[in-house]
């Protein structure tokens, strides 16, 4: 399932219908409490876009509580919440200061996808798995054996490289390999997994 | 008896410590008065300050009001009187109340209590911090958004750790002899709650050191990172106004119980990065000024 959850509907929803702005850490709690009953309606497996276009400020300690928090639940974590992946989207600079500094606290890293639809990671991401990561997304789909064959590493390790990214949930695994982690604004086509070129429309099966 | 506090004609963060001196040996109960009638000038940190000195007073003070027109006209629109006749007993020709329409005025004496007050703060202050930041101080267009992240950190650290609510004031203006006449904008936080002492001993108590005290609390929350909470992901805000002071060439200070800490820029030698010994005062109050930026910087 996808689910596009724009994050600035999400703070009025939950604290006030006046506020553009995420401050505050009850804020930001608030929010995430917010974001997670919605992931908890789409089933346990899941691509979420959450998008920041219409939030104006973020503050640290608010993404401390929405981002941090949140991504730690389902992808650092040995028995995660769920199998959710996460594509932000719709960050200005000033959000991305906020969240690079809490990402890099907590050794955590995501996928932003910018304006011209290109995905991008952000966070703890050591120089292999970057490098991986953009192998998964300049081919589409991969095997670790593709990987392996790609990257002149061994196929052990192009594996072991590849669980690492899933587990992070900087990847997604399918049956058929592993797939870009990536939102369907500009008609962008993940892996065969979306169709839909509205922001997390529709609604399709991650089998 | 009432014991009378002279207050300086220029009221800053520096000279506020002659207040601080005069009050010290004053029992909490016994009545004050604050002669201000000769004070011709108040920073954002004079005026949150003279609120919170009020509210830690166990009998109710008063407060002479400046006699130069201008001066109280400006303490007037900074809202100061608005809040200071909930605390103090006022005495002298108090200016109609106004609006602050004056364009150096980013954001009025505020309280800060409770969680939706930082959101009233920073959805106030983005139009006119835009305007003085880009402006007057000729700093980038993003400066805008990290400056009101660094303004909402501050004021989230009054609510989460004084235990009491604090004041905020944020204002622009020239300076006149410093930096070259430069232009300024200085945001000043005051509480008078339990401190960074206090703060620090109410989750693991006084520290086995030698040194413990104020300054080390402040040394070890500043610069360190060291917060109250088990979260790891607490003293990012500090962190993050850190960062941005250091991006703008801005100056960072925090007086707390007898100490001083602040993070001095080259343009401020005079100042020092820890003071001790300072005249109690419960509580934390914290200012940040950022500099103009000049054309070849």
């Amino acid at each position: 399932m996808i689910s596009h959850i724009d994050v600035s509907s999400v703070l009025r929803r939950s604290v006030c219908d006046l506020y553009s702005n995420l401050v505050t850490r009850p804020t930001g709690a608030a929010v995430r409490i917010g974001i997670e009953h919605h992931l908890d309606e789409i089933g346990d497996k899941a691509l979420a876009v959450l998008d920041f276009s219409h939030v104006g400020l973020l503050d640290f300690s608010c993404a401390d509580e929405i981002v941090a928090k949140l991504l730690m639940q389902y992808v650092s974590v040995d028995i995660p919440r769920r199998e959710v992946y996460f594509v932000f989207y719709g960050m200005n600079e000033s959000h991305l200061e906020a969240i690079e500094a809490v990402l890099e606290r907590h050794d955590l890293a995501l996928v932003t996808q910018l304006a011209d639809g290109a995905s991008a990671l952000m966070g703890t991401v050591d120089r292999e798995q970057r490098t991986a990561w953009e192998k998964v997304c300049e081919l589409g789909s991969v095997r670790a054996k593709e990987l392996a064959d790609a990257t002149g590493v061994p196929a052990d390790i192009a594996e072991r490289m590849l669980e690492t990214l899933w587990r992070r949930r900087l990847v997604i695994r399918q049956e058929s390999g592993y797939f870009p982690v990536r939102g369907a604004t500009a008609g962008l086509n993940p892996g065969g997994l979306l169709a839909d070129g509205t922001p997390g429309g529709g609604g399709v099966e991650l089998s | 008896m009432t014991n009378v506090i002279n207050m300086p004609p220029s009221l800053d963060e520096h000279s506020f410590e002659q207040i601080f001196d005069q009050l010290a040996p004053i029992p909490p109960d016994e009545k004050i008065l604050l002669d201000a009638r000769r004070t011709r000038w108040a920073s954002p940190f004079g005026l949150t300050a003279l609120l919170t000195l009020a509210q830690t007073r166990l009998e109710r003070p008063s407060l002479a009001v400046p006699e130069n027109e201008d001066t109280a006209s400006y303490w007037s629109r900074a809202s100061f009187f608005k809040h200071a006749e909930n605390l103090y007993d006022i005495s002298g020709r108090l200016p109609r109340s106004r609006q602050a329409s004056e364009s150096s005025v980013l954001l009025e004496v505020t309280p800060v209590v409770h969680t939706q007050d930082v959101h009233t703060v920073v959805e106030n202050i983005q139009q006119r911090a835009r305007a003085i930041l880009q402006e007057k101080l000729h700093l980038q267009s993003q400066v805008t958004m990290r400056f009101t992240m660094a303004l909402s950190e501050i004021c989230q650290n009054v609510i989460e750790h004084a235990g009491t609510g604090g004041w905020v004031a944020v204002q622009a203006y020239k300076w006149q002899q410093r930096l070259g006449g430069r232009n300024v904008v200085v945001i000043a936080v005051c509480d008078a709650g339990m401190g960074f002492r206090k703060s620090l001993e109410s989750a693991q108590g006084p520290r086995p050191h030698d040194r413990w005290g104020d300054s080390m609390a402040l040394e070890e929350t500043v610069m360190k990172g060291v917060s109250r909470f088990r979260d790891p992901g607490r003293g990012q805000g500090l962190a993050g106004v850190k960062r941005f002071i250091g991006t703008w060439d801005g100056k960072f200070s925090v007086r707390s119980g007898t100490s001083r800490l602040a993070i001095v820029p080259e343009w401020d030698p005079g100042d020092e990065p820890m003071k001790e010994g300072l005249a109690p005062f419960p509580g934390a109050q914290v200012q940040i000024t950022i500099p103009e930026r000049m054309p070849d910087a």
